[in-house]
């Protein structure tokens, strides 16, 4: 029962949308097979989101180092949940206008989206950005051109770096027309149009290949390492 | 460890002296940090009732609103450029408190995680939890409205789905509406993992999610990665102009990509050692592949370059003012390059 409904839930599921791609007739089972799986993560969300209250809470409770900051979390965390689906400051969509709640939660002036413009945006973004910083440095630190290989990926990562800025096309704008090719900007274009596109292609398939392999693992019951141990 | 933290110290006090005399500069000078708003009324008026007893409205002007009417205000941002002295003094836009104290908190908040270049601070471990609990929130709450409202709720009570948030969808419960008991089931095992005893209740739900994914990859991944890009390489190796010619560029570069996915599958294949001919054809894949790593890593710090270029335009444009507006400038775009010859 524990191990046994669960291989053949995962079998027949995904068995189900593989169907639906070769038989017309059960071609409505796949999209409502997707329904239910996008209604899942949802359910995966709410999971996650009891999971990290269920974590920070215990920070707290045990007055663990840096509490403090646990107590933001969930603080900020109630706050974007009860304002957005309160769908607090949002109003009636124009054509249901006697429907309170029938406006987009995301509207200009919302609570929600005062939260998405003024915390989310700049957080996110900022932290991202941040490893601009990070990785340069730990290129600056870690590139070497001790052979071949190393020498190729330091040189590209110049050319593409220097080819998609003002800097590129400044730098070797006093070129001749006969030797255009040579700029960064040409030569970044076209190390992304042939040997890029040739190295992807190469580890695209691969992926594929792969996980057509772990797909079929899967769904024939060899690969069961998401039934856990008992 | 003492010295540094002095050091520390000292940058902390410059950077704060030099961003509150810029401030207040700019405090002086400016509309720093403000944003104005010019309000748009709306009003909707009754006209009727449709053949399902619904309400028909339309659209009215504000000043023509009776009593019995719908009527709310919306605010629009007046750009900086619009905002004269004039307009300001004419009564038609105002400050917004909201907008602004959000343009401070914005502001405030880049500097935070900004701050982590100095090193792990109060304030960086604040900006941090922020980010968790806010994303947590948002992500939960965009899930919730856009699929399991109208995709679960409204499929087991569109009539109540339909009566307070989707007056647009079907009243009334459609074919097979009880096969979505299923989900609704599934989504109660899964929490089951929260419990500390009764975690195997969530491996259906679990199962069905892998099996899902499984299908729907294999066919994906077939379909849009093997046989497309499979079919991508395969063009013509000689190329020719438009007017019949031999075009030898094309040729070569058509030559040169085919010969390069080649010897970039050969390395990937380890099924035979890597000796001799195929060792030297993996040797060549090697380098093609080292290409498209600089390639990729070039492009991530580019990518990521921007996002600061655009984060420094929002600190020095639309907070501090010190872009003027009246200039057509994209300051990101001249910035990233400048911050990237700064890093190297």
């Amino acid at each position: 029962m524990k191990r046994l409904v669960p291989l053949i839930i995962a079998i027949c599921a995904g068995f189900v949308l593989i169907i639906a791609n070769f038989i017309p007739y059960a071609q409505e089972w796949g999209s409502t097979a997707q329904e239910w799986f996008n209604i899942l993560a949802v359910g995966a969300m709410v999971l996650g989101g009891g999971n990290l209250i269920k974590l920070h809470l215990m920070k707290v409770s045990a007055k663990n180092k840096g509490w403090g900051y646990s107590v933001v979390t969930i603080g900020c965390f109630f706050a974007t949940l009860v304002i957005g689906l309160s769908k607090m400051g949002v109003h009636p969509n124009p054509i249901y206008p006697d429907y309170d709640w029938s406006g987009y939660y995301l509207e200009e002036g919302s609570g929600l989206w005062w939260i998405y413009e003024h915390m989310v945006v700049p957080l996110t973004s900022m932290m991202f950005a941040m490893l601009a910083f990070y990785v340069a440095t730990a290129a600056f630190r870690a590139f070497r051109a001790k052979n071949t290989e190393a020498t190729l990926l330091l040189v590209t990562a110049g050319i593409v770096l220097l080819g998609r800025t003002y800097a590129g096309v400044w730098l070797f704008g006093w070129l001749p027309e006969s030797m255009e090719w040579l700029r960064f900007d040409n030569l970044t274009v076209w190390i992304m149009d042939i040997p890029n596109t040739a190295g992807t292609r190469a580890i695209t398939i691969g992926i594929a290949l792969g996980v057509v392999a772990t797909s079929l693992r899967i769904l024939l019951g060899v690969d069961r390492s998401y039934l856990g141990q008992d | 460890m003492k010295k540094e933290n002095q050091s520390n110290g000292l940058i902390w006090a410059v950077v704060f002296a030099i961003g509150a005399i810029m401030l207040i500069w700019s405090m002086s000078t400016s509309r720093t940090g403000q944003v104005w708003v010019t309000p748009v009324e709306h009003a909707f008026t009754e006209t009727g009732v449709d053949e399902d007893g619904n309400a028909q409205w339309a659209s009215i002007d504000a000043a023509d609103a009776t009593v019995g009417d719908i009527e709310w205000t919306t605010y629009s941002v007046v750009p900086d450029s619009q905002l004269t002295p004039e307009l300001m003094e004419s009564g038609t836009v105002s400050l917004s408190w909201s907008r602004t104290i959000g343009l401070w908190l914005a502001a405030i908040f880049t500097l935070f995680i900004l701050s982590f270049l100095v090193g792990d601070n109060p304030a960086y471990k604040f900006a941090e939890a922020m980010v968790v609990g806010t994303s947590a929130g948002y992500v939960m709450v965009i899930g919730l409205w856009d699929v399991f409202v109208p995709n679960l709720l409204g499929k087991l009570m569109p009539g109540l789905v339909q009566s307070f948030a989707l007056p647009g969808i079907e009243g009334s419960h459609q074919e097979f509406w009880w096969l979505y008991f299923i989900p609704a089931i599934l989504i109660v095992m899964l929490l089951f993992q929260l419990m500390p005893s009764g975690g195997w209740i969530s491996r259906w739900p679990i199962a069905f999610f892998i099996g899902i994914t499984a299908g729907y990859r294999m066919i994906g991944y077939v379909e849009a990665d093997l046989v497309a890009q499979i079919k991508a390489g395969i063009e013509p190796l000689v190329a020719f102009n438009g007017d019949g010619g031999f075009a030898l560029w094309p040729t070569v570069n058509a030559f040169l990509l085919t010969i390069a996915t080649l010897a970039a599958m050969v390395y990937f294949f380890f099924s035979i050692e890597h000796k001799g001919l195929v060792g030297k054809t993996a040797r060549v894949g090697i380098w093609f592949l080292m290409i498209t790593f600089g390639a990729s890593f070039g492009y991530t710090v580019m990518g990521r370059i921007a996002l600061l270029a655009a984060r420094l335009e929002f600190l020095f444009g639309k907070w501090l003012h010190f872009i003027p507006s009246h200039i057509d400038f994209s300051f990101a775009a001249h910035l990233d390059w400048i911050i990237l010859l700064q890093l190297m």
